[in-house]
């Protein structure tokens, strides 16, 4: 499934600045993968050692934190879009 | 390792030194950053203090500014624009502590700031973190009270101003959070939602020059709850309370009390004794409460659900820390339902004259339950935040507080209605 991607500012550096990437995968632990493909090293800043989404980062699959729905086993249907952003904002 | 891209000479933060990461330690150069890039951890202020006496501070000014030489300010923050808040009234609550069974009890009514919550607070100091970064709008994710906060500041200041609310907040919170001219937009959808959409904001060209007071101001905004602290411990004498409750909607308020009291044991304006940090949530918004509950360190998000809507973040930011300091201090985090909200509410308005918020409720309504259940110890000096002004949050007990009669304006009339 080819997916689109928005790059918090903290992880720009490794997309050359640019806020919005292309991606492919049929769950978001697919999509991960091929963008760590892509951006050497931006997986290990999302994702901590142990393969998990960090604790202060979240993702959403269109509308849906990924938390409420299959954590990295959310599909990701055709044409969505995926944010990653830091958890630590608000209150 | 300073990993600096906005290092300028001409920032003038007083006695703070550094952002460094909650988590991992990294360290920062002071500038418009919340989180950090290796890790996403939280980034907090860190300072290097000169010295500080007790006589020093209470020649100072009746408000937050009396503490600037521990806070990210310049020096002559005073004698700039903006709110004054702080210097609340600490009220002793004799016969809410005697109908509770407790000793000692104390009230930090909060709802005396310039509009009317705690968030005067913390936006003041993100204020002079705008101005510093040379922002020129003031912006926020609010659940209401900071919305109004901000609007206010950004007036005083001569900034612009855009806020962000869940449309379905209440009416009073609405128009204050729209009277100060500034512009407010309603997002349809939840508290959590409206914080995601300003954090993409934030990367976005539409957000260029902006301060989210609490997203990439966050650092900075945050250290205003340990005046909060500071307040509490001066009012009491340059003295900790042994027990303290705390409303918990992202956490970041509890976190900087603790922060606070660490700090004034460490500049040695306070005796070093131990205290315990009680956390107050909502029922229909307790994922922090569940996860204390449940012995875990982390925070599993909620969708909310709750008449006291101030508190209603279902995914907060500083959870893992409230179960840390919860923990580590002998402490809880306990929760109420919206019933128990409103009959706290009552309940503090009855005893003290004090007519809080929801928020206020709720913490009333925990510190009731932790007494009942044997959690607080009854003997010891208890401190509880009113973060809130009851005026915002009407509907909450407008069906229940209501006129005993209507009558004519007679004698007989009046005898009549009450006769029993």
């Amino acid at each position: 499934m080819s997916v689109s991607v928005r790059i918090p500012t903290i992880l720009r550096t490794y997309t050359g600045g640019v806020a919005e990437v292309s991606g492919e995968g049929g769950t978001l632990r697919e999509v991960l993968q091929k963008l760590d493909a892509d951006y050497p090293g931006i997986g290990a800043r999302i994702l901590d050692e142990t393969g998990k989404i960090r604790r202060f980062v979240n993702v959403y699959v269109g509308e849906e934190d990924v938390r409420f729905a299959e954590g990295l086993d959310t599909a990701t249907p055709e044409g969505v879009q995926i944010s990653v952003i830091p958890a630590v904002a608000g209150g | 390792m300073a990993l600096a891209s906005t290092a300028n000479t001409s920032l003038d933060f007083g006695p703070a030194s550094a952002l460094s990461c909650r988590e991992c330690g990294t360290r920062y150069d002071l500038g418009p950053i919340f989180a950090c890039a290796e890790c996403f951890g939280p980034l907090e202020v860190a300072y290097d203090f000169g010295p500080v006496t007790r006589e020093e501070i209470a020649a100072g000014p009746t408000n937050i500014w009396r503490y600037s030489k521990l806070l990210p300010v310049p020096g002559n923050v005073e004698t700039r624009p903006n709110l004054q808040p702080g210097w609340t009234k600490l009220v002793k609550a004799d016969t809410l502590a005697t109908e509770l069974g407790l000793r000692s009890l104390y009230i930090k009514d909060d709802s005396g700031n310039p509009t009317h919550s705690f968030k005067d607070r913390v936006v003041a100091i993100a204020l002079e973190a705008a101005r510093n970064f040379g922002f020129h709008t003031l912006s926020c994710s609010s659940t209401g009270n900071l919305a109004g906060a901000v609007g206010a500041a950004a007036a005083r200041a001569g900034l612009d101003s855009c806020v962000f609310i869940p449309s379905d907040l209440e009416a009073a919170k609405i128009t204050m959070a729209s009277v100060y001219g500034g512009r407010l937009v309603a997002i349809e959808g939840t508290y959590d939602e409206v914080n995601r959409f300003c954090s993409e904001l934030i990367g976005d060209e539409l957000g260029e020059k902006w301060g989210f007071v609490n997203v990439n101001l966050r650092p900075y905004y945050a250290e205003g709850s340990k005046t909060l602290a500071y307040e509490i411990a001066e009012q009491l004498g340059w003295r900790i309370p042994d027990q303290i409750v705390i409303p918990v909607a992202s956490g970041s308020q509890l976190t900087k009390i603790d922060k606070g009291f660490r700090e004034l044991i460490k500049l040695g304006l306070v005796e070093d004794k131990p205290y315990r940090v009680f956390g107050a949530q909502a029922e229909g918004c307790s994922p922090v409460s569940t996860a204390y509950k449940a012995g875990h360190d982390v925070v599993q998000p909620v969708k909310p659900d709750t008449i006291a809507k101030s508190l209603a973040i279902g995914n907060p930011a500083d959870g893992p820390y409230v179960l840390d300091i919860a923990r580590r201090t002998g402490g809880g985090v306990e929760d109420v339902n919206d019933r128990e909200v409103v009959d706290a509410i009552r309940l503090l308005a009855r005893t003290e004259g004090i007519f809080a918020e929801t928020a206020g409720g709720v913490t009333v309504g925990v510190l009731r339950k932790l007494t009942e259940s044997g959690t607080l110890d009854p003997e010891a000096e208890t401190v509880l935040l009113n973060t809130g002004d009851g005026l915002k949050t009407l509907d909450a007990v407008a069906a229940e507080a209501r006129p005993a009669a209507v009558i004519r304006p007679s004698l007989a009339a009046f005898r009549t209605a009450f006769a029993n």
